[in-house]
This record gives C-alpha cells, sequence and structure tokens, in this order.
C-alpha cells in the first residue's frame, strides 16, 4: 500500500517504541502532524523549541528511552541548538526530527530556512538529511539505533517538506539495522581486565569513580557488588550520583570542583582509581597534573577516545561499563580474592576526613542563629542583609537546609523521588546535600551546565513517570531561562513542583566575583524578577513563598504533598557560597573550605 | 611530529565538512587535505597531513574512528610508505634564463605543462623534501604561482600489513 512519508516517519517512530513526542508545529511539518492521529503517540506541545529538546532529554533520562522532538525549519530548528549541545554534553540519546523547505529550495534562502545540518554538525552524534522518501525508513531507523547504542547521543534527521508528502509502497522492514561503519563494541578485552583484577588485588587504597556512563549501561548494580564484595569506597561525578547508593557509607559522594572534602581527598592521595563511564572532565580533575598522583587509573569507558583524552591510564578497558564489571567480577571471583581490598588505615583514613570536614552535619547545625524576624521581601539594600549575616543573625533560610529538608521528606531509598535541577550553586548544592539512592533520579545538564534545562527536564520526565514525584531545584535566575514551559506544565496537568532557591543574585556568578574579583558584582544582581508566587497563580498553579527558617518545612511539606504542579520561591541568604572550592588551576586537595 | 593519514569515507554530502570541522573544532592542525573517489562509488579516499605529539595523534585518530561516516583510518608514520605531491609552478622565464631553467626542470624530472613569452609552468611531483628544493632553486627566477595538490600517499608493499589491526 502506498504511504505518504509522514505516515512513513510516524510509523518508524511507534516502531521504535516511542510513545511521546515533545514538539512545535510549523509550515513544513504540517504533513506530520495531519497524519498523527491515526498513531498511538503523544504529542506534546511545548512553548519553545528549546524546551522540547530539553523535555525530551529529561524523559530520556528518567526512564533510559530514547527522546523525540519534532520541530519545523528555520528557527524552530536553530531553538534546538542548546537542548541538542546539552544532550551531546551528557550522551543521552534524542532523536530531533527538523522540518526543512522543499529539497527543491535548498540552498535558495527560502523562507524559514537554515542549514541546521551544518550547525548541529559538532553538537550531535550524527545527523541526516534525508533528500527522498525511499531513504526515510533506513535513515530513521539508523537514527535510533546510532541514537542509543555505544556512547548515545543526540540524533538530528532534517526532513524536506517534499519527502514527506511523496508516497511509496511501504512494508516496515523486518531485518536488523546493520551499519558498515558503525559497530560500537560492547564486549572487554579480558587481558585487559586481568590486568585490572590484579591491580585491584595489590591496591592498599583503592577507590571507583563512578561517572555517567554508569547510569547509561545500567551498570549500578554490578557497582554496588563489587563495592560492597571488596570494601571499596565510591566517589561520584555529578552525572554519576545515584549510581550507587549514595547513603551508603561507602560512599564519599561527588568529587571535583564542588566536591565534597573526604571525596576529593580520597583522590588525591588513592593508590589505585577504577574510573568507570567517566571522563575525567576538567571540573572533575581540577589540575591535571596534581589528579590522583599515586594512583594506578583503571579506565573503563565505551568510548576510546574518553581514554588518554586529558588523564593518562594505566589499563583502558574499552567496553560497555556493565559488560566490563560484570566480567570483572568473574575474574576477581575465579582468581579467589575475598574479602576486603582496602586496608583498614585507608578506610579509617576516610572516615578521618568525613570527621575533619563533615559535609552534612555543618550547615544543618545551628551555626547560624536563625531570626523569624518576619521579614517579607528582600530589602532593598542588600548589603544590610550581608552585614546582618556577619552579625550572626540570618534573617532567610540557608539555601543548603532546603536541600535537607527536602531529602528528609521526599528523598531517601523508599522514594524514587526524581531531581530535575537547573544551573549554578542550587545545582552544586542539591550534588552536596541530596543523597541520591537510585540511578536516573537527578537530572541535571553537567557537561553544557545549561541554565534554563530543569524545567522542562522536569516536564520530560513527569511525562515518563506520571506517578512519580518530579521536583525541579531551580535559582531565580535559571528558571528566568525557560520560564514560558510553566505553560506546557499547566496545559497537560504535570504535577511538577518547582523549588526556587532566591537569592536575587547569579549566585554561582556572583561567588566568582567575590572570591577573585574583589567583590566587583557586575551584572549578577536580579533585583527585578516576577512574583513567582503570582506568577504561578498566573498560570493556574499554586504558588508559595518561605522566607524564614520556620516556614520552609511546612511550606514544603504542603507544596509536595500537592497533587498539582506548585512554585516555591524560597526566600535564601543572599551571599552564601558553595564550599568546598577548587580554584581553577589548582589540584583537587587544595580546596577553599569557607 | 608530521603524520600522514588515509582515511577512507563513505561518500555522502558534508562528509568534509564533518572531517574537516573535527580537526578545527578540536583544535587539531591540517598541513594539507586531498580527497578523492576510489574505485567504489560508495567510498572517498583522503589524505590528510597533520602534526602533533603522540597523544594529540591518538586522539586525532579516535576521533576520526568515531565519525560515523569514516569506514577506516590508517596512520603512516608506523609503516613504511611512498609519498608524492604533485605541484604547479608559474616561474619566470626571461630569455636569458629559460634554458637554466629547463635544465633545472629536467634535473628533478619536472614536465613543462605551459610556455609564455616571458613565464613557464612546470609540473613537478615528489616526497615534501624535493618539492621544497625545487621551488627553493626556482626563487631567484621569480615564483609567480604554485598549486599543489597536498600528499597522497599508500604504504609500501614489501612489509607486513598493519593496517587490518589498526582499522
Amino acid at each position: 500500500m502506498a504511504k505518504s512519508g509522514a505516515h512513513i516517519l510516524l510509523e518508524c517512530i511507534a516502531k521504535e517504541g516511542v510513545d511521546v513526542i515533545f514538539g512545535y508545529p510549523g509550515g513544513v511539518t504540517l504533513d506530520i502532524y495531519d497524519a498523527m492521529p491515526e498513531f498511538d503517540i503523544r504529542h506534546v506541545l511545548v512553548r519553545h523549541e528549546q524546551g522540547a529538546v530539553h523535555a525530551a532529554d529529561g524523559y530520556a533520562r528518567a526512564s533510559g528511552k530514547t527522546g523525540v522532538c519534532l520541530v519545523t525549519s528555520g528557527p524552530g530548528a536553530t531553538n534546538t541548538v542548546t537542548g541538542i549541545a546539552t544532550a551531546y554534553a551528557d550522551s543521552i540519546p534524542l532523536v530531533v526530527f527538523t522540518g526543512q523547505v522543499p529539497v527543491n529550495l535548498i540552498g535558495n534562502d527560502a523562507f524559514q530556512e537554515v542549514d541546521i545540518l551544518g550547525i548541529t554538525r559538532p553538537c550531535t552524534k550524527h545527523n541526516y538529511m534525508v533528500q527522498s522518501v525511499k531513504d526515510l525508513p533506513q535513515i530513521v531507523r539508523r537514527a535510533f539505533y546510532i541514537a542509543r547504542s555505544g556512547r548515545p547521543g543526540p540524533v538530528l534527521v532534517e526532513l524536506p517538506r517534499n519527502v514527506l508528502n511523496e508516497s511509496m509502497k511501504f512494508n516496515y522492514p523486518s531485518e536488523p539495522v546493520r551499519m558498515r561503519t558503525y559497530n560500537p563494541n560492547l564486549k572487554p578485552n579480558l587481558n585487559q581486565l586481568r590486568k585490572a583484577a590484579g591491580a585491584i588485588a595489590e591496591a592498599k587504597r583503592p577507590l571507583f569513580l563512578v561517572g555517567g556512563g554508569v547510569i547509561m549501561a545500567n551498570a549500578g548494580e554490578a557497582i554496588t557488588r563489587l563495592a560492597n564484595r571488596y570494601q571499596i569506597p565510591v566517589t561520584s561525578t555529578l552525572m554519576g550520583l545515584g549510581a550507587f547508593d549514595g547513603t551508603s557509607p561507602l560512599h564519599l559522594g561527588m568529587l571535583g570542583m564542588h566536591g565534597i572534602y573526604a571525596a576529593n581527598m580520597a583522590v588525591s592521595k588513592c593508590d589505585l582509581l577504577i574510573a568507570v563511564g567517566a571522563r575525567f572532565d576538567d571540573r572533575v580533575t581540577g589540575r591535571v597534573a596534581s589528579f590522583a598522583p599515586k594512583a594506578k587509573i583503571i579506565h573503563i569507558d565505551i568510548d576510546p577516545t574518553s581514554i588518554r583524552k586529558s588523564v593518562e591510564v594505566s589499563i583502558p578497558v574499552v567496553a560497555d561499563c556493565r559488560l566490563a564489571l560484570e566480567e570483572l567480577e568473574n575474574i576477581l571471583e575465579r582468581q579467589k580474592i575475598e574479602g576486603s581490598v582496602s586496608s583498614a588505615e585507608w578506610l579509617e583514613q576516610i572516615d578521618a576526613w568525613r570527621r575533619e570536614c563533615p559535609t552534612r552535619s555543618a550547615t544543618s547545625s545551628a551555626a547560624v542563629t536563625f531570626s523569624s524576624s518576619g521579614q517579607t521581601d528582600i530589602p532593598d539594600d542588600l548589603v544590610s542583609v550581608s552585614a546582618d549575616r556577619d552579625k550572626g543573625k540570618a534573617a532567610f533560610v540557608r539555601p543548603q537546609a532546603v536541600i535537607e529538608t527536602l531529602y528528609k521528606l521526599a528523598g531517601g531509598a523508599g522514594n524514587k523521588t526524581i531531581i530535575a535541577t537547573e544551573v549554578g550553586q542550587h545545582q552544586m548544592w542539591v550534588a552536596q546535600f541530596y543523597p541520591f539512592s537510585h540511578p536516573r533520579t537527578l537530572l541535571t545538564s553537567g557537561g553544557l551546565g545549561t541554565m534554563g534545562y530543569g524545567l522542562p527536564a522536569a516536564m520530560g520526565a513527569q511525562m515518563a513517570l506520571p506517578d512519580s514525584l518530579v521536583i525541579d531545584v531551580a535559582g531565580d535566575g535559571s528558571i528566568q531561562m525557560n520560564l514560558q514551559e510553566l505553560g506546557t506544565i499547566a496545559a497537560n496537568r504535570l504535577p511538577v513542583k518547582v523549588i526556587i532557591l532566591n537569592n536575587h543574585y547569579l549566585g554561582m556568578v556572583r561567588q566568582l566575583q567575590e572570591f577573585f574579583y574583589k567583590k566587583n558584582y557586575q551584572a549578577v544582581g536580579m533585583e527585578v524578577q516576577p512574583d513567582f508566587v503570582q506568577l504561578a497563580e498566573a498560570y493556574g498553579l499554586d504558588g508559595y513563598r518561605v522566607t524564614c527558617p520556620d516556614e520552609l518545612e511546612p511550606v514544603l511539606r504542603e507544596a509536595l504533598a500537592s497533587e498539582r504542579a506548585v512554585i516555591v520561591d524560597i526566600h535564601v541568604e543572599p551571599e552564601e557560597n558553595v564550599y568546598p572550592m577548587v580554584p581553577a588551576g589548582s589540584g583537587l586537595d587544595e580546596m577553599l573550605l569557607a | 611530529m608530521r603524520h600522514v593519514l588515509s582515511v577512507l569515507v563513505e561518500n555522502e554530502p558534508g562528509v568534509l565538512s564533518r572531517v574537516s570541522g573535527l580537526f578545527s573544532g578540536r583544535g587539531f592542525n591540517i598541513e594539507s587535505l586531498n580527497v578523492a573517489p576510489t574505485p567504489d562509488p560508495e567510498t572517498s579516499h583522503m589524505t590528510i597531513t597533520t602534526f602533533g605529539d603522540d597523544q594529540i595523534l591518538e586522539q586525532i585518530v579516535k576521533q576520526l574512528r568515531k565519525l560515523i561516516t569514516v569506514v577506516k583510518v590508517i596512520d603512516f608514520s608506523s609503516q613504511a610508505t611512498v609519498e608524492r605531491e604533485m605541484m604547479l609552478v608559474r616561474v619566470g622565464a626571461e630569455d636569458g634564463v629559460r634554458e637554466e631553467i629547463l635544465r633545472l626542470a629536467d634535473i628533478f624530472r619536472c614536465k613543462v605543462v605551459d610556455v609564455g613569452h616571458t613565464e613557464l609552468v612546470l609540473e613537478a611531483s615528489g616526497d615534501q623534501e624535493k618539492l621544497a628544493a625545487i621551488l627553493s632553486l626556482l626563487q631567484k627566477y621569480g615564483i609567480r604561482e604554485v598549486a599543489r595538490t597536498g600528499t597522497v600517499a599508500m604504504r609500501r608493499s614489501l612489509q607486513p600489513d598493519y593496517s587490518k589491526e589498526q582499522a
């Protein structure tokens, strides 16, 4: 039977198991929308194409499936770029379909024509233009295959309008996708793994470094078994949080620029670092020359380019993380390695570091005297607030306390609460103060650091997991970058909870100006902002405000229990800083602690 | 160190831009890049001359292999190869010096491919050193224009074929 390109496209998408498309229509994609009612695919109309891509990204991270977007040509396509680059930096499987003017107009500077293939070449895993309807099925199938296999990533498919309304006879091909030039290696080299096992057996001060690849490969359980059985402590990158139980005594927390003290010290002193699914980002390593200076490094990653890109490693293993770890387990078993690999001194040393600079108790203790002076709004003069703090009387909630309260109310192993974040101080506080116990429960833009990611990502995650509690922890700066998606949240009755840590600043930038530019605060004030409670109400959502510590827990409790979407605007200490902090160009053991 | 890379790619629109974009985007150097069809209509062959230390070269090769449209990458620096480049040179050749230039051309086995009243166009081929020597010797007559193909290379027959291991 002859079918139109639009039909064939949707049939191929449906066959990939896609049930949701995040999109925004336009002139050249109308044929697809016309055919859509015939398919069991839900289309979510976003308010901006960037929101569509982040939503598909959040959907993919939370569910492990491939996220799908559909946008029109020209500005529709260019608006996806930040979202695509975000997904590329964090290896998230997406397929982004963009319309295009008909093939005969391409290159003509036609209305809403842009060279989106050229624009996205450096930020996609691959991209395609469909030149003719006969190529359409193969390209769509390859796009999904490339996006989710190997090291996942976004794939863009450009659909010229004529391809969508041309027809051809079509039966969905039964044979699996095979490509001559793309065939990612999944299986580990056993010799390398035997070397790795030998290094583990010899180590006295071993440490696992868990990255986002462990979550991608569903290798968290394998790490957990190995770490527990051989008593190997675990640190995690931002992207790896949740792969290993954050409440386990073996978990040291996140390492890196804003890493936990014990984690950064452990990396600096370990004699064996087993890095799995991590790419040694500069935010993780600090000064490379002094990264893990005493350690032999085992590096397991599916992407050969990750290996020896920034850090020299002794034992590289290019493979799927889960397969590699399972095989490593077998080898250790066969070699009859038993009991704790870590020496007693090593585990004691780690506990000593924890005592030296504890993360949780320090901030939740009464080091700061809160006063519930009934301050209801940001004072005109922010400086007076700092002066207040200096006297030991903060009028505001401490931002770290918000995260801890959030964990108390919604976290823990029993709850698979999903936390999305934007980018900035609040993101680091989430990473430091919210112990993630399950993979795929933290959605955050780690590699690209995209402000405005969290709200649409939370929306996408809520679409994937309608029964889960999904929270976007935001700053007052970031939340304003994709506010328009409140419309999508309202329209689809998605009960997303937005928690704004409102310090009336672009806090992370302000912190850098405080530390390194002598408090010359330029372009970081957010004095003028919407009344977020009224904003929520304007969208038909519920708004709450917290201005003093006493209100924090009861208001959060009520907001989280709501069945509707809510915004909680929490006025926090304006000049709070994220600690520890490793200044640019310093080693991980050279942290600023306060 | 200078490396010559042989890169077999799928013949799709945009493949050249994928490869060159990889080099510019990651700050790798390209000294020369040559693209031409192969007997298989579905592939093209690129010869890329680049330089960098071992770690950079390892990254270049791995990043090239990661491109979906790249079929095969060989770094020729680990094996014996023949390298050639072709060059056209327009050189000033007034009456008094034309004979000298023709003798030089003969020594270097260049061809004269065009003759004008006051200039000659020579076709030369060889490795980089030979072409550099020719240009140096022609300098004093006035080099008016140079067009070069960039290096192409092939492994020598009498040695183990490493390409299978490297693919």
